[in-house]
């Protein structure tokens, strides 16, 4: 035993020596900024001025350099697109998907292992950028960006010029209902989840998402702070409204929410507003129209707006192809097909004409104004998101 | 990180080795070289696939999380390590753990015994029937039966209505501690009732028909022989059961709800939520110490009256 734990020992002390290695080749794999990844970590870096000089940024419209490796959630598109621009463009189209932001920034955060287009949401560019992970668009070789409703062009919090990003999908987290048990006269208000009278008629009945960011968000939210707050008081009054909704909740679960609700497991579900819709257009056939019997809507205290972005990264080995699959998304008529396949909003304002009016006409995907000036943007809190952790599994149980 | 793998079954073999002859003990060179080159592949294999990542691990966890959720890793410290010991969360955590891990293991113990007692007890051929019976489920993956048990004991699932009947639960099962408990009993049977198998079938019968010539009751019996024999099955046994569920992850995600986190699942919750890869390396690292030395301790206590 003894002589096993000292080649252990062994192993891992050789082991630093490799990964000191690898960690110095993934830096100079992360680019022509001469060893930003490695000076990076004290100083907030500012992206590099010297980056748009990254080889390959010089593409024009249309212009292909290669096959195409995209990173994308999945059941994010519809492979008819993919299909089209293939046969558009004559390249391949590789697809590899992430389960979350933090899996993405994982993979490509140490070295780009070959993929070009990447599709993190607001937080993670703002993430990204800092890293120097990204690489600054050509606009010229996207022409179709003008097809992007104004607010989507410049003045996002994440990335305000839209100098690497443009704008995929968009959508909220809010409440899905079940009608039938929940009935049509409730109070649109987070306070279905986290007032105790309310919440306790569906004691065992209430599904809340997994995700520190979020659940903690929706009950600063309820409280009436902000979902980006850095004020540990505000934080733990958060922590102690959830910790005694707890009791009400069956589960916390991010991947099966809609489903829970549809099968009747739980009758109030916290969630994301496509995975809702296109759960209740699975569940509707001929002779059943689910929408009659369930519900999604954003509380009227407000909630999380969300954006995935489509982003190269600054080692793209296809940056050309890049932007001319952006360009492509961007197109009027793909962007509606978008939209019609999962059920999110579009950023793309030239493409209204093409989506089906019941899509864009229904306020629980297309949120009033009055809703929208109420919804924030998850901000990454920098060493602060420990405290979202820590306090969230301390609610937890 | 060690969640919810399947350890490989070792299973305790006596180590009474046999005198060599003068001839054998000649070859003895030439057959450690041909040992060596037999084990090889395993060798290569084990560094490649657990050595190399958990040597990642430890180095993780002694880098820094940057401000963005990167892990840094020029700038190294034991931070992790200090939160860690100071954390009273992290220490509820753990003892929640540790709590579900005994349960676990004691219940598997309190069925596998009978069970391996009986199927040693048997004729060769039914023997053989009962031990694929008992490894069918390990056929198919640990991850799509923990599915098929949340179908089984949701509102409306043959489980939930099965032990309704039975006076056993009210309601659904899904969801609360009872379902994960189960969830986890299921999983890790198996790996109790092997060793248990193993280490009764070379009990020696007349043993026990001696002590009851000599006026041993049959408590008495099981106690003084039976017991102390099996002994070296009921260690390992617990031990492959204990330490998957010490560091359960899926189980009780998928079963429980996500509700009363424990280590496995705030493990996970540093890598893919807090970006913390330091803290979540280094509690692995803990575990894995604290595992291991557990390990070690039971071996030797256990050793000693084998």
């Amino acid at each position: 035993m003894k002589r096993m734990l000292l080649a252990l020992l062994v192993a891992v002390t050789l082991l630093a020596a490799a990964c000191g290695d690898s960690s110095g080749s993934s830096g100079t794999q992360t680019g022509a900024e001469t060893g930003a990844g490695d000076s990076g970590t004290e100083a907030p870096a500012s992206p590099e001025p010297t980056e748009a000089m990254a080889a390959g940024a010089q593409c024009t419209p249309g212009q292909t350099d290669g096959d195409l490796n995209l990173y994308n959630w999945s059941e994010y598109i519809d492979p008819e697109l993919i299909t089209k621009f293939e046969d558009q463009l004559g390249v391949k189209v590789t697809e590899d998907f992430f389960p979350s932001n933090e899996d993405m920034f994982a993979r490509v955060s140490n070295g780009n292992p070959g993929f070009d287009v990447v599709v993190p949401s607001d937080y993670m560019v703002a993430i990204m950028i800092e890293e120097n992970l990204l690489l600054p668009l050509t606009r010229d070789a996207i022409p179709n960006l003008g097809n992007l409703a104004p607010e989507f062009r410049s003045g996002l919090p994440f990335d305000p010029e839209g100098a690497y990003s443009v704008a995929y999908q968009w959508g909220t987290t809010g409440i899905g209902v079940n009608l039938d048990n929940v009935g049509e006269d409730f109070d649109e208000s987070w306070g279905l989840i986290f007032d105790p009278e309310m919440a306790s008629q569906f004691k065992g009945k209430i599904s809340l998402l997994d995700d520190p960011r979020e659940t903690m968000g929706a009950a600063l939210k309820y409280l009436g702070y902000s979902l980006n707050t850095t004020n540990l008081d505000e934080l733990a009054e958060a922590r102690d409204v959830l910790a005694a909704a707890v009791d009400n909740v069956a589960a916390f679960d991010s991947d099966q929410f809609e489903d829970l609700l549809v099968g009747g497991e739980v009758d109030i579900a916290h969630g994301y507003s496509g995975d809702f819709f296109a759960a209740f257009d699975g569940a509707s056939t001929d002779d059943y129209d689910a929408y009659e019997h369930f519900y999604y809507f954003v509380p009227k205290e407000g909630g999380t707006r969300w954006v995935d972005n489509m982003a190269i990264l600054a080692d793209a080995p296809h940056p050309c192809t890049a932007h001319a699959f952006i360009n492509f998304i961007l197109d009027a008529e793909n962007g509606a097909a978008l939209t019609n396949f999962n059920f999110y909003a579009s950023p793309n304002q030239a493409a209204e004409e093409f989506i089906d009016p019941e899509i864009l006409e229904d306020p629980s995907i297309y949120p009033t104004p009055e809703t929208l000036a109420k919804l924030e943007f998850i901000e990454d809190t920098g060493d602060f998101e420990i405290n979202y952790q820590d306090y969230f599994t301390q609610a937890k149980g | 990180m060690p969640i919810d793998t399947e350890p490989a079954l070792a299973i305790a073999e006596p180590t009474g080795a046999r005198p060599l002859s003068d001839l054998e003990a000649g070859d003895e060179k030439a057959r450690s070289r041909l040992g060596l080159l037999l084990a090889l592949p395993g060798i290569v294999y084990l560094t490649v696939f657990f050595v190399i990542p958990l040597g990642f691990v430890v180095v993780t966890s002694f880098a820094t999380r940057t401000r963005t959720g990167r892990t840094a890793y020029e700038s190294w410290n034991t931070d992790a390590y200090s939160k860690i010991i100071s954390s009273d969360l992290i220490r509820t955590v753990a003892w929640r753990s540790l709590g579900l891990g005994i349960i676990t293991t004691l219940i598997c113990l309190a069925l596998a015994f009978p069970l391996s007692y009986f199927i040693s007890t048997r004729k060769p051929v039914v023997r053989n029937l009962l031990l694929i019976g008992v490894m069918i489920p390990f056929w198919s993956n640990f991850l799509v039966r923990t599915y098929a048990w949340r179908v089984l004991l949701d509102s409306n699932g043959l489980g939930t209505r099965l032990l309704g009947a039975l006076g056993l639960g009210d309601g659904r099962i899904l969801f609360t501690q009872k379902a994960v408990v189960l969830g986890m009993v299921y999983g890790f049977l198996p790996f109790m009732v092997l060793p248990l198998y193993a280490a009764l079938e070379r009990i020696d019968w007349s043993l026990v028909e001696a002590s009851r010539d000599l006026y041993a009751s049959g408590w008495g019996a099981f106690r003084r022989v039976v017991w102390p024999l099996s002994r070296p099955g009921v260690i390992a046994g617990s031990i492959l059961v204990f330490v998957p569920s010490f560091g359960a992850y899926i189980t009780p995600a998928l079963l429980g709800g996500g509700k009363d986190p424990l280590l496995g699942s705030y493990i996970v919750g540093q890598f893919l939520q807090a970006r913390n890869w330091p803290l979540g390396s280094a509690l692995s690292v803990v575990v894995l110490v604290v595992m291991l030395a557990g390990t070690i301790v039971y071996f030797r206590t256990g050793g000693r009256t084998l």
